[in-house]
């Protein structure tokens, strides 16, 4: 297996970890505690909101927001160091 | 100066900057007109992705939805955000390296397939007809309502303004004039909401005012406050909502893979240079929507707890101004059931007295709050912007079938560029006539539809993609086989459960409701059939042989960003 195989393999295995871990936050955040685990939640206070209402209807949105900015950097610094960045 | 005379200052302001824009940037080559050259700056074509994805919908009802769905609400705010972190994790960098011009494109490629191109083609077609009808009625709606103009004639002024950049532009044209249409929509959807925001909670911020106490000097919480008022009035609780955890669920999933779905969006990000730019330029789009999909909910708030302060149990002939103006229009209605001069808005619909249109939440908001003429302008050319860039992007997944998909890799391979650029400008000719004409003769299905277009992008083009990214082995079998099953399971469940086709028609519809499969409503049954469609196509691609040797090659070649290059025609 050639040296160029064996990189882009190792790459694309970082990508793919980065990837299930986002997704992981993506999931927990959105469908966990705006949706599962909604009503737990909502015995704690945000300021004057339930916790549970206040992720479904404007904390998963931060957070999402977020999560790709992290990605972008994480992928940035991915590609660097594979040397796979656009020339 | 009255609100009509501010109102054709400034959309007409508007109007001319947009087609100042669209003389500036035409479109002269079919690169330029599908994907802009590829030359688009990230931020930019956040921007633009932003405004082509937020429709009349967005920006006009659905404040007022949030509003009297409380907590439910809620399957909206993620469904048509969460989507964009799917977007830049699982298809836009890898769609842009790609290198391609549509979505029928890289279906047709990956599968080397001209069955699955066309199956692709058909599927974008269907989804994009039914949401651009909703969009020329939009546009027809706000004109009618802000210029007192006829609906009808609405429609024809939007088709001679899209008609024009989109014609001349394409691509190029069209995502510069998002890019404006964007800034104006949000100016304009900002502004009364400090101002509303102000009003309720005394702080200027949106989001934060939700999270605030009341000004009327209780020193309860908002959120609370609305609460009790509901308990009072026999509604549920605002912040706890009435769907069934699995449907709440099943339609934001839905309408997320929908959203990353959708051929209008996903076409967006071939337009930036390079494959991170594509990555950063989903993250642009959604803080973009984000600023107008985190205040909405504030916005549902604040006016649900100030209609309800207003209106219940006061006397009807004490009622502000805004109050009479709307019910003139047939938005708000009034009726006296024990004739006791006092308004009765209460859950039991045997006592209730007053209906409201949800639209009304987002376009009365300035009148409600008492702010001065020239906000209640900016809020009409803020829905036309929203309603003209989305229909826009529309038009040009429309076009670009036609000419691409169609007739340049089917029909007549050896058309040359120049042959090409007209008949995509031809294909946009037709698709804003057509699109004009449901905007004049709105089906009554459009409404319920564009929902469910979402269930038939997530249904079709999701998985065929992201298997098509992240399965090597996934073939033309699989792909194809996953495809038409998901999307006919789609189609079935939405006319079974939703138009009651097989049934007896609409009104079987609500006594089918038992019969949901695990209590799903037809708007999340997306969900499903996505699922299917991947189960299927895993199944199915395992048992056939394995894709060519040079179609695994190019997912090697895809999966890494180096050597992206111009979008280019291969």
């Amino acid at each position: 297996m050639s040296s160029l195989d064996n990189r882009a393999k190792q790459y694309w295995r970082e990508n793919i970890k980065y990837v299930l871990i986002l997704l992981a936050i993506w999931f927990l955040v959105s469908y966990g505690f705006g949706i599962f685990l909604a009503e737990p939640l909502n015995a704690i206070r945000f300021g004057g909101a339930k916790l549970g209402f206040w992720f479904a209807q404007q904390g998963s949105i931060y957070v999402f927001v977020v999560l790709i900015f992290v990605y972008v950097w994480l992928m940035n610094k991915l590609d660097k160091k594979y040397e796979f960045d656009e020339i | 100066m009255s609100v009509q005379t501010w109102t054709f200052i400034i959309v007409g302001l508007t109007f001319a900057l947009y087609i100042g824009i669209a003389i500036w940037s035409r479109a002269g080559s079919t690169s330029e007109f599908y994907v802009a050259g590829g030359g688009v700056h990230p931020v930019a074509n956040g921007m633009a992705t932003a405004a082509d994805w937020m429709s009349a919908a967005s920006f006009i009802s659905m404040a007022g939805l949030i509003s009297f769905m409380g907590y439910d609400g809620a399957v909206f705010l993620m469904g048509w955000t969460g989507g964009y972190v799917l977007l830049a994790l699982l298809l836009a960098p890898y769609l842009r390296k790609f290198g391609k011009f549509t979505v029928p494109d890289f279906i047709g490629d990956r599968y080397y397939s001209n069955v699955a191109r066309t199956v692709a083609v058909v599927c974008a077609l269907i989804v994009s007809f039914t949401y651009v009808a909703g969009q020329m009625r939009g546009v027809g709606v706000v004109f009618s309502r802000f210029l007192e103009v006829d609906i009808n004639t609405g429609v024809y002024i939007g088709m001679a303004i899209v008609f024009f950049y989109a014609v001349l532009g394409g691509m190029k044209g069209i995502t510069y004039t998002q890019v404006a249409q964007y800034c104006v929509l949000i100016f304009a959807y900002m502004v009364p909401a400090f101002f509303i925001s102000i009003a309720m909670t005394g702080n200027v911020i949106p989001q934060l005012g939700l999270i605030g106490d009341v000004t009327d000097g209780s020193g309860m919480a908002l959120l609370d406050k609305l609460d009790q008022l509901h308990t009072e009035l026999g509604f549920a609780e605002y912040t706890s909502g009435t769907k069934t955890m699995t449907d709440v669920f099943a339609i934001t999933f839905a309408l997320m893979v929908g959203t990353a779905g959708l051929p209008h969006v996903i076409v967006r990000f071939f337009t930036v240079p390079k494959v991170k730019d594509a990555r950063v330029s989903a993250g642009w789009a959604l803080l973009f929507i984000a600023i107008l999909y985190t205040t909405a909910p504030a916005i549902a708030a604040f006016a649900r707890t100030n209609l309800i302060n207003t209106v219940s149990n006061e006397q009807y002939a004490s009622m502000p101004e805004w109050f009479s103006k709307w019910e003139e229009t047939g938005l708000i209605k009034f009726e006296d059931k024990n004739s006791d001069g006092v308004i009765q808005y209460v859950a039991d619909a045997g006592k209730n007295e007053l209906t409201i249109d949800r639209d009304i939440m987002v376009l009365a908001n300035p009148e409600i709050a008492n702010l001065p003429n020239w906000v209640i302008a900016l809020v009409a050319a803020g829905g036309l912007a929203a309603a003209l860039s989305t229909a826009a992007g529309l038009l040009l997944v429309i076009s670009t079938a036609i000419s691409r998909d169609l007739i340049k890799m089917q029909i007549k391979p050896d058309i040359t560029e120049k042959g090409e650029l007209m008949w995509a400008r031809i294909g946009a000719v037709f698709a804003v006539v057509v699109a004009g004409y449901f905007g004049i003769n709105p089906p009554g299905f459009v409404a319920a539809v564009v929902a469910l277009a979402f269930g038939l992008a997530a249904a079709s083009f999701f998985p065929a993609i992201v298997l098509g990214v992240f399965d090597k082995r996934m073939n033309r079998e699989g792909a194809i086989a996953g495809m038409v099953i998901g999307i006919s399971l789609m189609l079935w469940y939405m006319l079974k459960f939703k138009f009651g086709t097989f049934d007896g028609g609409k009104e079987a519809v609500a006594g089918l409701k038992d019969g949901w499969w695990f209590g799903i409503s037809p708007e999340g049954f997306g969900t499903v059939a996505m699922v299917v469609n991947l189960i299927i196509a895993f199944i199915v691609s395992r048992l056939t042989a394995a894709p060519p040797q040079e179609v695994q090659d190019i997912v090697e070649d895809i999966r890494v960003p180096r050597g992206a290059g111009s979008a280019h025609v291969h």
